[in-house]
This record gives structure tokens, sequence and C-alpha cells, in this order.
């Protein structure tokens, strides 16, 4: 959900509950004082009739429990009820000649003494009709509710969107950001002081990243090539070592594992610095390869290590695959993921490639559960303890991947396929 | 032969030199650009090891100089770097090979002998060992003057252990070199085997022979 949105949810919602607990409140504020100015008149209209008794003592002898020629009455009362009696107003409702309908009215009850004579008044006067009142108020208050959501969600929509401008401008480029394209993020102006916050924490802290980030590659990097010379200097001092003396078994096969430490070694080290150069865009030069023509190659360059470990590669064409990348990273691509295949693949087993329009898959029988798919890419993933496996190889296969925008995909159903497709959308 | 070896770093330097003594090539080292150029302008060499990042110049600024000056020395570039860049401005420049640190010594040695023999194999082209007779140019193989019938990595192989004969050559080095580098992290190299067998059935009748030393790598011995 959309901030904007998010708040104007709540907004509603709290909107909602105050304007019905404010129109409970007000209903009774108001109908209080409905009563408290009926209840005064019809006090006021006593002292009339008092007053007009006083000239006119007929009106004392209306007896009339129907108000249906006076709206007041007079009903002689003993002394002792009168000396009792408390005043007191109640409602009740009485059939209204003009809307034809029962409809609610106020009878005040009062005595009065006139010399010996006491009596009790009683005065009606039409009431608010309350059920017509409540109705009136909640079409009102729906109607003030509706032009208050109203008015927000516009309000949002319009100068909060405004507002909020650079906010989205930054998410929409952060969303973009990738640290090793070495994009740049356009900080907008602003004069909200959240936002300008906002901006420049995310510019020092994309700065703060990309900068370990190029400092961390040049470290990789720097730290290979300062390792090619001593790795160099060991290696040929043990050929020559070897070359030189005579020496029997043991030491021959300890000099050799020592070397073959070595060459793994070496063998990481140029992994590592293909990695850095493939990030480094140090492959720039493309050309049309042909994925079927090269994947023939590289099985033959493979045939001796299959046999060796008594596989077939087989290869089967069902259309053409052709991509402009550059020759060098297509051939580590597709040999990487053919090693791969090869060095994890169960022994006396067959590989397939299966090559079709724009996609090229291989499979291989291995362990029989599935790999971990979020670490499968990652360096220095190994499955199982193979001691000369850099676990560098699939690291290095999606770098390229990636570099081309090429799909690597790996899936499980009885044996490991890994796939590289172009994205549908290209 | 004559081969000059520039190379700013002592104990790489000294491994090749040591290395190519034994060969019988009269060697000659310089570690920095300033040596190496002052040699350059006065000596011809059958072929120079050359290393690219020297600490008071760059060696393809040296390898320039030299083609301005119009020699033909044999180039082999050594270098740490292992960048295409590097490579394809040294090839451009005129060099003759590339050879990316860390290398094997038997590679040094095959590459060397490669460039000497393209430069200085005008008349006898070709390569003999004991009753053994190889055309580098056709790869053409005879055994007492009958050809024999090598495919592409048992010829390789072949000419390899050729080159560096009487050495130990390693599985490794031999896998890089026949096989390339991308077979590289291969669980073990013991898949050469089978077309050493196969080399060593064709070269029944010849004078030489592969020998396995312990499972470390394998030696040619020439009969006397």
């Amino acid at each position: 959900m959309k901030l904007l949105n998010y708040t104007s949810k709540y907004l509603a919602l709290v909107l909602l509950l105050l304007i019905t607990s404010w129109a409970v409140l007000f209903y009774y504020a108001m109908l209080d004082e409905i009563y408290d100015s009926l209840d005064d008149g019809l006090e006021n209209q006593k002292l009339l009739m008092v007053e007009r008794a006083a000239e006119d003592p007929t009106i004392l002898s209306q007896d009339d429990p129907e108000f249906k020629k006076h709206v007041y009455n007079f009903t002689p009362i003993s002394r002792k009820t009168y000396l009792n009696f408390k005043e007191s107003y109640r409602d009740t409702s009485m059939f209204m000649l003009n809307e034809k309908d029962f409809e609610p009215v106020r009878i005040y009850e009062s005595a009065v003494a006139y010399g010996d004579d006491h009596y009790k008044l009683k005065i009606i006067t039409s009431m608010v009709e309350e059920d017509d009142l409540v109705q009136d108020l909640a079409v009102y208050l729906i109607g003030l509710y509706i032009i208050l959501i109203s008015s927000i969600l516009l309000l949002n929509n319009l100068l909060l969107k405004k507002i909020w401008k650079p906010f989205y401008n930054l998410i929409a480029q952060l969303r973009d950001f990738k640290i090793e394209k070495n994009t740049t993020i356009a900080i907008p102006d602003t004069t909200i002081e959240e936002f300008n916050l906002l901006n420049t924490t995310v510019d020092k802290l994309i700065k703060k990243s990309t900068g370990s980030y190029v400092a961390q590659k040049q470290f990789i990097e720097n730290a290979s090539h300062e390792l090619q010379t001593p790795l160099a200097i060991s290696i040929n001092k043990l050929e020559l070592f070897l070359e030189n003396n005579t020496l029997n078994e043991k030491q021959s096969k300890d000099l050799a594992t020592v070397l073959d430490n070595l060459g793994k070694l070496t063998r990481m080290n140029k992994s590592l610095l293909l990695l850095s150069k493939i990030e480094n865009q140090q492959f720039e030069e493309e050309a049309l390869v042909d994925f079927a023509a090269l994947t023939k190659r590289i099985i033959s360059d493979f045939e001796d290590l299959a046999h060796h470990k008594q596989m077939e590669i087989k290869f089967i064409s069902e259309g053409t695959f052709k991509l402009n990348m550059n020759e060098d990273l297509a051939i580590i691509l597709l040999t990487n993921l053919i090693k791969n295949a090869l060095i994890h693949g169960k022994k006396k087993e067959e590989i397939l490639i299966t090559l079709q329009k724009n996609s090229w898959q291989i499979s291989n029988y291995g362990i029989t559960n599935e790999l971990d798919k979020t670490t499968l890419f990652s360096r220095f993933k190994k499955t199982g303890n193979l001691k000369k496996s850099t676990g560098l190889g699939l690291a290095i296969a999606k770098a390229v991947a990636d570099k081309y925008s090429l799909e690597l995909g790996y899936n499980f159903k009885d044996f490991h396929t890994f796939n590289i497709a172009l994205p549908l959308n290209s | 032969m004559k081969i000059l070896i520039v190379e700013d770093e002592p104990q790489m330097l000294d491994n090749m030199r040591q290395s190519l003594v034994r060969e019988h090539y009269t060697v000659e080292a310089v570690s920095s650009f300033k040596d190496a150029n002052d040699k350059i302008g006065l000596y011809e060499y059958d072929c120079i090891l050359l290393d690219i990042g020297l600490p008071d110049g760059n060696g393809l600024e040296l390898l320039q100089n030299l083609k301005k000056q119009g020699k033909e020395d044999g180039v082999i570039i050594v270098s740490a770097k292992d960048s295409l860049d590097d490579r394809l401005t040294g090839l451009d420049l005129g060099a003759d090979d590339y050879l990316p640190k860390p290398f094997h010594m038997a590679e040094l040695h095959a590459r060397v002998k490669a460039v000497v023999r393209r430069r200085n194999f005008e008349g006898n082209k070709l390569v003999e060992a004991g009753n053994v007779t190889i055309d580098p140019e056709s790869r053409n193989v005879l055994i007492e003057g009958e050809e024999v019938i090598l495919n592409r990595k048992e010829y390789d192989i072949l000419m390899y252990l050729i080159t560096n004969k009487t050495r130990l050559v390693t599985k490794a080095a031999l896998a890089e070199h026949v096989w390339g580098d991308h077979i590289d992290q291969a669980d073990s190299f013991d898949f050469i085997y089978s077309q050493i067998k196969n080399l060593r059935k064709k070269l029944e009748k010849a004078t030489i022979q592969v020998e396995a030393v312990y499972g470390v790598g394998y030696k040619l011995e020439i009969d006397s």
C-alpha cells in the first residue's frame, strides 16, 4: 500500500470514529438545550396562566384532560395533595391534526392555589421529533464525512504528492541503483528538512558503500596481482628442485603435493582476478558467438576428462542460440558449467547438453538432493569436499551471465540442471 | 643461443636463469628498464623475456624501442598482470608471445624454444630426438623415416616432452599445455594417462620412452 493511501486509510477510520462519537454527544447536548428551552417556555406559560386566572377566573373551571379545547387544563385538588405536589415534566405522544399522526409532546404539571382553592395545572407543548432529528443529523454528518474524506484524498493526491515528490524521486533512483554498475544518484533538491536529511544521509551512505566496494574490488585485484610473483617463484623453485635432484618416491610425491597446492592457489587467484575483471568491464570486445559450435569445441577439450571419469557428454542441438558477447567470456561461461557437471557428476553416468532456440542447458546426475539455490552461485560455496574445486566456477559463470543479462538458473529433478536463457522480454 | 631476461624480481630472475642455463643457453639478466635499454641497444638476442612492470619504466616501451631500431629479437612478454589489454598491445607491438605469471618452467622452455625455432631454423626445421624426427611445420612424425600418425593431443604431448627432454614435467604442466587453460580446475590430472598410454604404444619402435615418475609427472628418456 502506498504511503499516501496508508495515512488516508487511518485518517478515514479515525474520522469515522470521531464524527460518530461527536454526533452522539452533539445530539444529546442539543436535545438537552431543547428541553431546557421548552421547559422554560412551559414555566413561563404557567406564570401567564396564573396572571390570566387573576383577571379571568373562568379559565380555572376548564377541565379538559384530553386537551381538546385548550392547551392547558386546571384540575381541582385537595390542599393535602397541593402541599405534597411536585412539579413535573413528562413526555408523551398526542395525535397532531396537521401531521395526522401521533407526535411527541411535553406536558408540564404544576399546582397553583387561588385563595383556598387548589388546582393542578397541566400545560402541553409540541416537542422536537427525535426520529426526524436523528435522521437529519445522520444525513448531514454523512455528508460532512464524505466531504472531509474526499477533500483529504484530493489534498493527498495533489498537495502531498507534490510535497513527497523528492522522496519518490529518490526511492525510484534507489530501486535502480546497482553498486557494481557504478551508477550515480542525483539527489533531488527540496526545502523540507526531513527530506534534506534523508537525501544527505542516502548520499553519504552511497558514497561510502561505493567507496568501500571499489576499495574492496581493488584490494582483491591488487592482492591477486601481488600474489602472482611469489606464487611463480615458489612453483618454479620447486620445479627446479625436482629437476636438479635425484629424489626418492616419497620426496618426489611430497614435493608434488606442495606443487599441487600451489597450483590450486594459482587457480583460485586467477579466478578471483577474472571475477574482478568481469566486474570491471574489462571484456568489452564483442562478436557473434554460436553456442552450438562453441559447445562442440569445449566438449572435445573435455573428452579425455570425461572418458577418465567414465562419463559421456551428449549434445543435442534443436535450434540456434547465437549471441553478441565477448568470446572469451562465452568460453568461460560454458566451460565452467561443463566442468562443473564433470566434476560433480556421478561416474559412469551421462551428461546431457541440450540447445534450443535461445536457451542452453546441461544436466548431470550427482548427489541425490537439491542444492541450495540461494548460495549456489556465491563465491567459495562448495558442495562436497572436492579438494581441487576453488568454489568460484559457478560464481564466475553467474558474473558472465549477469553481464549479458542472461538468465542462469538451476533446478533439480532426479538430476541437476543448469540453464542459460535469453530473458523472454528481449 | 643468447637470451636476455628483463625481470625486477631477483628470485624470479634467478629461477629463470638457472633453468635456462641448464639448457645451454647464454643467459644475460638485467632488472631495470635502463639496463635493459642499454643491452638491447648494444647486443642482439635470440629471445628476450620481458617483464612489463619494471620499477623504472614500462616493458612495452622497451619493446617499442626495439622495434624502432629495426631489431628482430624474439620477445616473450612475462607479466604478473595477465591483462587482456597488455596482451593485445604487446602482440600488436610485435611481441612473439605472452606468458602470464605464474607459469611452469616446462612451459617457459616450450615458449622459448618455439620462438627460437621460428627465428633461427631457416634451413633445418626438423626436431630430432633419438630415432624420432618431427617437422613442426607440417606436424609430421617419423620413426626411422617411417611416418607415425598422432592425434593432436599425442603430438602436443610428444613435442612438449621433447622440448623438455630429460626434465621432469609435472602432470599439471602437461595438462595445462596440451588441454588448455580451461582444464585447470579438473579435480585430478590423471585423465591425461589414456593419451600417454596411446602415445607409448605408437612410440614402441622409437628409441625414446615416456617414463612416469612416481605418479608426479613424466620424463622423456632417450636410449643411448
